[in-house]
Formats: structure tokens, sequence, C-alpha cells
């Protein structure tokens, strides 16, 4: 128990006396897990929303392959993700291997089938009549499209949050292929995992305070916007 | 009002990410894998010695801290520049099979015995590490290994092999597949045994209920080497940059860092430097 109190005054500290290091670890969490976020809801909310309004022969096949998608290990995306970007690997070409840039691809990877699946039953949930509605009203599909996407924004917000909320936890995938590099490409989690191994559980601890807080401020913010849609 | 906050958002957003990949691009010449054992990462070692080598070389350092064995097959296959290890068979074979260009003695500390006060296996004070674990086998006392293929764990399996007992798949002998940190605060929960390096249990000393049982021992010298991986196998190793890494680990000015780190807030140093000397005579 005097641990935790400890954590939590630890926390306190280096947040309020703007600790250099750890601001800097709490950005780059915010910059890796907000980008590879963003990726995942361009791709994912295309392709949920192409695969919800379309029939196809093996469409059933797509849509279990995404919905298990939704459930992908983390170190599994790393192992693969730092095999292909080894500098004699597939993509090694690239040189991008222990770099944030490495971290927020298989962040992404990790985070486009969970907004993909959401994006997916959102969208097809909507009434079919509605779609009748506003092509007969004239609009091109992409309007169609768009104003589907719009409908279907609160749910789509809760795959934002999904998505965001599983990379921004995951070490794994960023401890693979960040390789956790002091002021480089160390994270919150991955920070955590080693002030542990070293025996720092109050700095251990301070971090997971910082990034629930981190995770419950972004949520609030998130939230905000969901529910103010609502009351519209 | 709102049209506008909503455009605010998705340009903020889009300027992360514009920013985000901005900031990746780097000249490849200029970084430096080091790829080494978890043992100089979590003793806090390399925290003090990297910020200066890369002061004084401009180069870019990626300490990647993972086993030796692991850092080993990542030199192997060309995917770090430079290693610092601890695992000497291990590095003679490397060497051997020309995946290294040169080895160079760094330092060395020492390996001991940590277990539970109560030592349930009556080892405290042994001379022999192989007698301590021959009698933590024979009263079947939990032994928490590394079993990560480290050079601690690679160290543990010669020490088994000169006490001569079974003990894998024993029910008292459990591998944890973590770092030292992790490995010593599972023996400590589980008041087990284990072999740590002096470094990182001191490093962790203040947090563990764990005593060290056995030390001294010739056979537990855990010796760090500096090792360059071969350009002719691997095109794409920045050799330069690890040689010059190489030459910092065993020049004057670092050999005095490690030679007092950790005595200020240990009271021991963690590491004894030993650039040029020979392996043969350590621990005299």
């Amino acid at each position: 128990m005097d641990l935790i109190l400890e954590g939590i005054k630890k926390a306190f500290w280096l947040l309020f006396s703007f600790d250099p290091e750890v601001l800097g670890i709490t950005f780059l969490s915010i910059k890796v897990s907000g980008s590879a976020t963003l990726i995942s809801l361009i791709i994912g909310i295309s392709v949920g929303a192409s695969v919800a309004l379309t029939r196809f022969p093996g469409r059933r096949i797509v849509v279990s392959l995404i919905n298990t998608g939704m459930a992908l290990p983390p170190v599994v995306v790393g192992l693969f993700v730092t095999i292909s970007l080894w500098r004699n690997g597939p993509l090694g070409f690239l040189g991008i291997l222990y770099t944030p840039l490495a971290m927020i691809i298989a962040q992404a990877v990790i985070a486009t089938p969970i907004v993909t699946g959401i994006t997916l039953a959102a969208v097809q949930q909507l009434p079919t009549k509605l779609r009748l509605q506003i092509l007969a009203l004239g609009a091109t599909r992409f309007q169609m499209l768009w104003i589907l996407i719009k409908e279907a924004k609160l749910s789509l917000l809760a795959a934002v949050m999904a998505g965001f909320g599983g990379v921004i936890s995951e070490v794994g995938a960023s401890i693979m292929v960040g390789g956790n590099i002091k002021g480089y490409s160390r994270v919150l989690t991955t920070a955590t995992v080693m002030e542990t191994g070293r025996g720092n559980f109050d700095v251990a601890i301070a971090l997971s305070i910082i990034l629930l807080l981190l995770a419950y401020l972004i949520n609030l913010l998130l939230t905000q916007i969901q529910q103010r849609e609502r009351r519209r | 009002m709102k049209l506008s906050y909503r455009r605010f958002m998705m340009l903020g957003l889009f300027a992360l990410l514009l920013v985000s990949l901005g900031s990746v691009a780097q000249a490849q010449d200029k970084t430096l894998i080091l790829a080494t054992t978890t043992s100089t990462q979590d003793t806090g070692l390399l925290d003090v010695l990297i910020p200066i080598f890369e002061k004084q070389t401009g180069y870019f350092v990626k300490t990647i801290a993972v086993g030796s064995g692991q850092a080993m097959t990542m030199g192997q296959k060309g995917e770090a520049d430079v290693l610092l290890v601890h695992s000497p068979a291990a590095e003679k074979k490397f060497m051997e099979d020309g995946f290294g260009v040169s080895r160079r003695l760094v330092m060395h500390n020492d390996f001991i015995i940590v277990g539970p006060a109560e030592d349930p296996a009556k080892t405290k004070g042994l001379k022999s590490a192989g007698e301590a674990f021959k009698r933590i086998a024979a009263a079947q006392a939990l032994f928490i290994s590394r079993g990560d293929n480290s050079g601690t764990h690679a160290k543990e399996k010669d020490i088994w092999k000169v006490a001569g007992v079974k003990y894998e798949g024993e029910k008292w002998y459990q591998q944890t597949g973590l770092g030292m940190g992790q490995t010593l605060n599972v023996t400590a929960e589980k008041k087990g045994y284990t072999l740590a390096d002096r470094g990182t249990y001191l490093a962790l000393a203040k947090t563990l209920k764990l005593d060290i049982l056995v030390e001294g021992d010739t056979v537990l010298l855990n010796i760090y080497h500096v090792m360059e991986v071969n350009p002719q196998k691997w095109p794409k190793v920045n050799i330069a940059a690890a040689k010059a890494f190489a030459d910092f680990m065993v020049s004057k000015e670092t050999q005095e860092i490690i030679k007092t780190y950790g005595v200020d807030k240990y009271g021991s140093p963690l590491f004894f430097p030993d650039a040029g000397k020979k392996v043969e005579d350590l621990g005299k």
C-alpha cells in the first residue's frame, strides 16, 4: 500500500515538476498512438464502410477475418513488423526499425482492424431504406457514403476510442519495433516495463498513473464530442 | 463555430501526423545499433555512458537491451552494429564463425547466488557455486531461472553442469524468460533462489527481500566484452560507428567512469574496468 501511495506522490511530482524526460515520453505516446489511430481511421472507415455497403462472394469470410483482426495480439504484430523492417529484411531499405515511425506503423496495424470492425457493424446496422432514400434524393455514391458515416457517428467515435485505447496501452509491439530507446522511442508503456525491471516501482506506478490519466482525458474529450452530437 | 472547431481538430490531427513522419527522417550512417544485455541497462550504466559517447562522436545510439543470446543473434543477422555482452563461450563461437571483427574485454563484475534469508537449502557462505546448486537440488528448493539464453542463463547452465544434478523439468526449477530485474522480483516474491549479476542485484536490492548467499567462486565471474559486427558478412553494418563505440568503451576516460559508477548510490562499484587485461587474470 505504501508503494502505491509513494507512486501516486511520485506521479504528481513528475507531472508538476515538468520532468523533461517524463514529458517527452508522454508526448511521444500521444504522438505515436495518435498518428496510428489517425491512419487506422482513414483506412478502417473506408474499408469498413465499403464492406458494409457491398455484397460480393466470400464477404462473410472477409468480415470474419476483420473481426478476428480486432483481437490481433500486439506481440504478433510486433514480431512480423520487426522481421519485415530488419535492415536485411524485405523492407530493410527503408531503414526505419527502432524509430517512432516503425511504432506508428505497428500500432496502425493493430488499430486498423478494430476501427474497421466497429465501422462495419455501425454502418451495416443503419436501415437499408435510408440508403435508398438518400440515393433517391439524387445524391452521388460518395455523398451517400458521407451521410451514412455521419449517421453512424456515435459508433464511429466509439471506434476511435477503441482504436486509440488499444494502441496507447499496448507494449508488446512498441518495445519490439521501437526498442525502448531513451529519449527517442520510449513511450509510457515501454518505460513502465523497464522501470519495473529496474525495481523502480514508484516510477513505474507513476508512469502508469500518467498513462491512465492520459487515456482518461482523451476519452473524456471524445465522449464530450460524442454525447454533444447526441443531444442535438 | 461548430464547423471551425471540427476543422481545427482535423488540422491538429493532420499536423500531428506530419510532425511524427518528419521527425523520423534520419541519416543512417550517423546511427549506431548497440545490442546489449538487460544488465547494462537495468543498472543504469548505459544511461551515463551513451550520452557522453553521443556528444563526443555525434553518433546517435540505438540501444536495444535484450539477453546476450538475442543480442548475438542480432549480430549474426547483421541487425546490430556493435555488441556489449557477457556470454564468453558463445562470444568465442561468434568470433570463430566470423560474425565479429574484434572482441575486447571491457569490464567484469560477478554473479551471486541469492535467495531467501531462511535459506532452506543451507547454502549460505558456501565457497563453491556448484556445491550450492547441488544443495538446492537436494533440498528441492525453488530455483528461478532466467531461461532466456542470456549470459546469466548460460552461466547458470554451466554451474548446473559443475553440480552434476538433473534440473530440467524438475518441479522446483522454474524459468521466467524475463530480464534480470524482473526475474529477481519473481524470485523475491516466490522466495526462491536465483543466479544474478551483482550489478542488477545491487541496483534492486532496496526493494528485494533476497540475501546474497554465495559469492566469490571464480566460476561466478561475469565478464563483458565489446564486439563489432563483421561488415563483410553484412554490408549494412555501420562499422565506423561500431569501432568508435568499441574504442570508447575501452578508452581510459570511460574505464574511469565504469570504475566509480554506482559507488555514490550503492556504496560499492557495480562493475570493475578491465580494458587491456587478460581474462585469466581477473578475480585475482
